[in-house]
């Protein structure tokens, strides 16, 4: 054995030491596509807005901290407001000197401290003056972040930025209560991530190596040792075969998957310590997980309906791919296998040889749908590239246009029956439509749901008003009388010009205005990590983003999604 | 109005993060500790009002859950109210977090939710040692049979330093023989580092969410401007973003929290064979065991001694735990040293 070792080969970066947790979730991949993205943050002009709101508010200081911790390549604050005495009392991002100084400037000097990797700029302007001088100043963002926006303001935002194809998040702290809406056109997620994986072992429809395989064992002749030491899939396949001899077909059913594990049972060896083999035990426990793997999940039928036609130069890599797999799946009857097995007890040789069938069948199935998506795509300048395959640490490049990567393929054909597609709709279309909040039989007025339509409801009233409900302490009283004027006009335009649907009580609408639009830091931080991971999603394009509302109940520590 | 906040970290760290509050918001005095939990005693924790964790164990949990539960008062068996000091305590995982509000006595407590907490992955000694498969198993094999082995850094059983990257590198060396020899691939540095800590993954975000829940409860603790959290929130943002507030419901056998104490007064110059007779012929106990305190059993030559000479440490106001053969749980008894020799009757 060596004496003390030299200096590690394998010594870690700081970067990677530092975002060491992170990369966990989403990679050295997700992590650079992160640090190649550019965000915005804007509000409404300092002018408009009520003291404390604002995109470099607390709100907006809150969303732009959980992103510049995990290193988010640049941050842009759009924001014409000085630090008042408003901030002072309840911005912790702002320093006590600077009463009078761009708060912008002073948000940015807070969070850059935090991380050095990131950079950040602002622009001493509103959104309102850029949206009419500069209508293409958005266009180059990953994602635009609009922060308590006024709604004129946010539906001119909302119509830009579905022209220009960029998403926008649109967050609102209201008292106790917070909003988050999501707008993208369209996000394709090849790593969805999802919670519960069903192995992917091809029981009842063993590819060819895979069959011939489990037929070379017999495991009636096995010693004992290599008996207990054989991977439960084998078991599985060997009692699978004699049952359907004597059935006729796979078992159905709960009762008779029972019948099944009683069956492997009986086929277990005593062993000289008198415990059960493990292998069969495990076999037993994996009845319920193993024997319904080989239908084409309907989502992924979903997806190939979305197919662009013709498929061009111009197609993503995402879509060409899923041609290719397509193609695959006609030809085949089945999807690329994925080389993902969990682990099963037995000996190191006959778990890395079972292995081994598996991954080396995925290779194949990905080679077969990469040349599927070559002959899928028509034109001559469609280019794929066979790139050598890279190490997982340097991280898969998105390709533009028609360039696929053999990593790519390999990635989405290991991910294939959870590929999501998100075709989101854009708030403008949402806030000058009629809203559908449960057609009449849902109970709402109880539910989470009546915050959002008291947030809408708060927007017309500032529209004809010019402030917040509440936000005066003399006027409380005539704001709820007012309030309810909005509430009720609001409901009876959904309503299609009929009676409203539903009420809103009047203890909530008095709630509202008790909030009078203020900024509770706990809320404001709460709504922003939120947020803030959503539009990291939107970035890596991994896990499954809001679609498309939120709503969060502070105050009885509840929440809401709605897709409006 | 007092409020203790908990977390493990670095000297540099909660500095650092004091001085930041400390010079922004006047009104709020800030002191940081820098020490363990369990440094200070159950006196020390009392001049809280509210109590507010972000620990990183569960053993760390039930430390602090066991001392609030330990300064309740009890008045005839009443739940004195103002001896509970709230709980709160977030924790997170990945993009999964939960966050709840402990009225210690009155609601669940961290015990009663004890089979929240996720298993630790832990493998079987025959697959590291004889029939590695993963390659956690071939990391394992260096961490458990390997390194006390071969202790390649020396000097008096070194034991391993998570955080020393020459020890976590010499573990993925060795992790990658002992792969190579079975043909397993994926020992990776990352990989390595990851099971030596236990390293499990986090996020800015998750926490901002679950730190401002958390400081949103306290708030409504401290205010009552809303109702705090009844009792129990889960919160998963992988998949969209997803709520989960409910009523974890106290456990009656709860061995922290369902043990009101009872009253049991005995004289100073009673004897140890006095009290456990008291016990026995009670008709609301009828113990049939010894009863010990801070676990130690009584030996018979003691049980003539006076309570108040007797080396046991028993006086006034200790605290009794009677176990039985005929009951999973024990008896806790308030002991009070006064004139009479009763049992006190309790209160049901």
């Amino acid at each position: 054995m060596d004496s003390k070792p030299a200096t590690p080969l394998s010594e870690q970066s700081d970067k990677t030491k530092k975002y060491d947790r992170q990369l966990r979730l989403w990679g050295d991949h997700g992590q650079a596509l992160l640090e190649a993205a550019h965000v915005c943050l804007c509000g409404s002009s300092a002018a408009m807005s009520s003291q404390g709101l604002g995109s470099s508010g607390v709100l907006g200081a809150e969303v732009l901290r959980s992103l510049v911790l995990p290193g988010i390549g640049k941050v842009t604050v759009l924001d014409d407001a000085l630090v008042t005495q408003c901030d002072l009392d309840n911005n912790l991002f702002v320093s006590k000197d600077s009463l009078g100084k761009p708060r912008g400037e002073q948000l940015l000097q807070c969070l850059l401290e935090m991380n050095p990797d990131v950079r950040g700029s602002l622009v001493e302007q509103s959104t309102e003056g850029i949206l009419s001088t500069q209508p293409n100043f958005f266009d180059g963002f990953s994602v635009v972040v609009a922060v308590n926006m006024h709604e004129k303001t946010l539906l001119e935002l909302s119509e830009c930025l579905w022209r220009a194809k960029v998403p926008l998040v649109v967050v609102r702290s209201y008292g106790f209560i917070g909003y988050i809406r999501i707008q993208v056109e369209e996000l394709t997620i090849v790593e969805s991530h999802p919670e519960n994986e069903l192995p992917d072992l091809r029981l009842l429809d063993p590819f060819p190596a895979l069959k011939k395989y489990f037929d070379s064992v017999d495991l009636e002749s096995l010693s004992d040792k290599d008996h207990s030491h054989t991977p439960y899939v084998v078991i599985i396949y060997k009692f699978l075969q004699k049952w359907i001899e004597e059935h006729g077909r796979p078992p159905q059913n709960y009762k008779e998957k029972k019948m099944f594990g009683l069956m492997i049972r009986d086929g277990m060896r005593q062993k000289s310590s008198g415990e059960p083999e493990e292998n069969f035990e495990e076999a037993i426990k994996a009845i319920n997980t193993c024997l319904g793997d080989c239908r084409i999940p309907s989502s992924l039928e979903e997806l190939f309906a979305l197919l662009p036609s013709p498929i061009t130069p111009a197609t993503p890599p995402f879509w060409l791919v899923l041609a290719g797999l397509q193609t695959f799946l006609e030809e085949n009857k089945r999807l690329p296998v994925t080389g993902v097995v969990p682990d099963m007890t037995a000996d190191s040789a006959s778990y890395i040889e079972m292995q081994n069938i598996y991954r080396e069948q995925a290779a194949l199935d990905s080679e077969a749908v990469l040349r599927h998506a070559q002959d899928r795509c028509q034109q001559l300048s469609c280019r794929t590239s066979s790139l050598a395959e890279t190490r997982p640490a340097n991280g898969e490049v998105k390709g533009s246009g028609g360039l696929v990567s053999e990593s790519q393929v390999r990635l989405m054909c290991r991910h294939a029956s959870h590929l999501r597609v998100i075709h989101g709709t854009s708030v403008a279309a949402e806030y000058c439509g009629k809203v559908n909040l449960g057609g009449g039989e849902v109970e709402v007025s109880d539910s989470d749901v009546v915050w959002y339509v008291l947030l809408r409801a708060a927007d017309v009233f500032h529209s004809e008003f010019r402030c917040w409900p509440g936000y005066h302490d003399h006027q409380v009283e005539a704001d709820i009388v007012r309030l309810k004027v909005c509430v009720n006009r609001l409901l009876s335009e959904w309503g299609g010009g009929s009676a409203p649907v539903f009420t809103v009580k009047d203890d909530h609408i008095h709630e509202m205005c008790r909030y009078g639009a203020a900024q509770i830091h706990s809320v404001a931080s709460y709504v922003g990590g939120c947020a803030a991971h959503e539009i990291i999603k939107l970035i890596t394009a991994q896990y499954v983003p809001l679609n498309n509302t939120l709503i969060y109940n502070a105050a009885t520590a509840t929440s809401l999604t709605l897709t409006l | 109005m007092g409020g203790l906040l908990c977390y493990p970290g670095i000297l540099r760290r909660l500095e650092g993060s004091t001085c930041i509050l400390s010079t922004e918001v006047d009104s709020c005095k800030i002191t940081p500790h820098y020490c363990k939990i369990q440094d200070f005693d159950e006196s020390w924790y009392q001049q809280f009002h509210i109590i507010v964790c972000g620990l990183d164990s569960v053993v760390a949990r039930r430390w602090i859950n066991s001392v609030l539960v330990s300064l309740l008062q009890y008045t005839d068996g009443e739940l004195d109210q103002s001896s509970v000091i709230p709980l709160i305590d977030g924790g997170t995982e990945g993009f999964k977090g939960s966050a709840r509000v402990v009225l210690p006595g009155m609601t669940a407590c961290i015990e009663c939710t004890l089979d929240l907490f996720p298993p630790q992955i832990t493998f079987p000694m025959c697959t590291i040692a004889h029939t590695p498969r993963l390659p956690e198993h071939c990391i394992e094999y260096v961490k458990v049979l390997l390194w006390p082995k071969d202790n390649p850094f020396g000097g008096d059983e070194c034991a391993i330093d998570g955080d020393d990257p020459q020890h976590i590198s010499w573990i993925y060396e060795q992790s990658l023989k002992r792969a190579a020899e079975f043909n397993i691939t994926g020992v990776t540095y990352r990989l390595t580092q990851g099971v030596i800590k236990h390293i499990i993954p986090a996020v800015a975000s998750t926490n901002a969410v679950i730190a401002a829940a958390c400081a949103t409860e306290c708030l409504k603790v401290a205010t009552q401007v809303a109702h705090h959290m009844n009792n129990y929130c889960v919160f998963n943002d992988a998949d969209g973003i997803y709520t989960y507030t409910y009523e974890h419901e106290k456990k009656s056998t709860c061995l922290v929290c369902s043990q009101v104490p009872q009253e049991l007064s005995m004289a100073p110059t009673d004897s140890l064979q006095n009290l456990i007779d008291k016990l026995k012929d009670s008709p609301q106990y009828q113990v049939s065991v010894t009863a010990y305190t801070d676990n130690i059993s009584v030996k018979k030559i003691e049980l003539k001694a006076k309570i108040k000479k007797s080396n046991l440490g028993l006086s006034d106001g200790v605290q009794l735990a009677v176990a039985d053969v005929t009951s999973p749980n024990s008896i806790i008894f308030n002991l009070r040293l006064s004139l009479p020799m009763d049992v006190s009757s309790p209160l049901s």
